[in-house]
This record gives structure tokens, sequence and C-alpha cells, in this order.
């Protein structure tokens, strides 16, 4: 299908790679399809865009957090995860989401609730873990500089 | 929004499988048992509030940061 959307211009979506989250998510909970949106120039990106198919306006900027933070262990769970039709980890991508002002140095991702997407039935959810240690608004940008010089 | 009235050790039972317990009334904190099934996610509003916020904040970027983001890579 083509979609027409805000910040990507017509973008052709195949149907086999829309995400369904059953909830959508919070502030979005109308929103059950989006795709993952990948950098095509970089494969070694770490950030990617939740494009929702419904509302083509609709984009939430993700980044991976295992390049900045390789221990980030949010704990979700059990049964949470098992909605999204498995109970291993490592048939799930995790990918958070970046808030991005108009000062990037002022960037921050939210570590506390991941965005949880099931590789091979494409089902999708943003879960909020259980430990303390997240929070929803963690600075990211020295991060990041630091990683990618 | 539904109102009820209830007394320490009364519960609200929701749909089948959730039920909620007053276990303490003070002067300005009410502690409440909640059961529900684990696939069920219960959260403090608060934090509900402040995810639905960053999702909101992160779906308001403007194309000039758009663009910072792409140059960062």
């Amino acid at each position: 299908m083509m979609l027409e959307t805000k910040h990507f211009g017509t973008l052709k979506v195949e149907e086999e790679k829309i995400l369904n989250f059953e909830t959508g998510i919070p502030g979005f909970s109308d929103n059950k399809k989006f795709v993952l949106l990948k950098n095509e120039e970089n494969q070694d990106s770490p950030f990617a865009w939740l494009q929702s198919v419904e509302d083509g306006d609709v984009a939430l900027a993700l980044v991976n957090p295992f390049m900045f933070y390789p221990e980030y262990s949010p704990e979700i769970r059990d049964e949470l995860i098992e909605e999204l039709g498995t109970k291993e980890e490592k048939e799930l991508s995790v990918y958070n989401v970046l808030v991005v002002p108009q000062d990037v140095k002022d960037m921050t991702v939210n570590l506390k609730a991941p965005i949880l997407i099931n590789k091979k039935n494409k089902r999708a959810m943003q879960a909020i873990a259980e430990n303390s240690e997240y929070g929803v608004r963690h600075y990211i940008y020295e991060d990041i500089k630091e990683k990618l010089k | 929004m539904l109102a009820l009235s209830r007394k320490k050790n009364e519960s609200i039972i929701i749909g089948d499988d959730i039920e909620i317990t007053i276990v303490d009334v003070q002067a300005d904190q009410v502690k409440l048992a909640i059961n529900a099934p684990r696939k069920v996610p219960v959260y403090r509003k608060e934090i509900y509030l402040q995810i639905q916020q960053e999702n909101k904040a992160a779906a308001n970027i403007s194309e000039i940061s758009i663009e910072k983001l792409k140059n960062i890579k």
C-alpha cells in the first residue's frame, strides 16, 4: 500500500512488514499499525522510526538502546512478553522512544517503556519496565556523541 | 466513571478476573490490593501519563530536528 507521510513523503508499505500493536501505544491508543523505518544509507545506524500506517502524521524516533547501554535490561513480566506470542527474549527487537527537541543536545530517551517487537509474527507493544532505575527522560546526546565519534 | 464506596477489607471486581480490595484506609492514603491476571498490566497513573506525554512529545518532532538527527548518524 502507498502511505502519505508527514516526514517521509510517500512510502510504499509492504503488508507483511506492518507491526501490530494490539492496544496501540500510550497517547496513541487508536494507532495499532505501524512500520519500522530504518536508515537505508547506514545499516549500522542505531536510529529508526516508528511510522503509523493509519495516520501519516504520526512518527516516533527510536533508538537501539544496546549500542549505548549494553547493560540495558528492562524487567518486563513474562506474561506480557507472552502476549507477543513468544517466551524468548532473543526473538524480540527492542527500541526506545526518542524525544528530540529544537536543541538536539537536549534529546532524551525513554528507558522506562521500551518498544518490544516480535520479529516473526510482527506483534508489538510498548511495555513499562518494573525496575526503578530507568526513567522516561534520560539525556542521551552525550552518550551518542561519545559512541559515534 | 463509576463511583462506589467501600470500607476497609471490602472489594470491587472488574470483569471476570480483576479484584481490587481496600487493605487500609488512612487520613490521606488508601492502600489497595490488586488481584489481576499476570498478563494484565497495572500501573500507577502518574507513570502511565508520563509515558503518554513522552510519546506525544516524540511524535511532535520538527523537521529541523529530523535533519539534525540524520546528521548525527
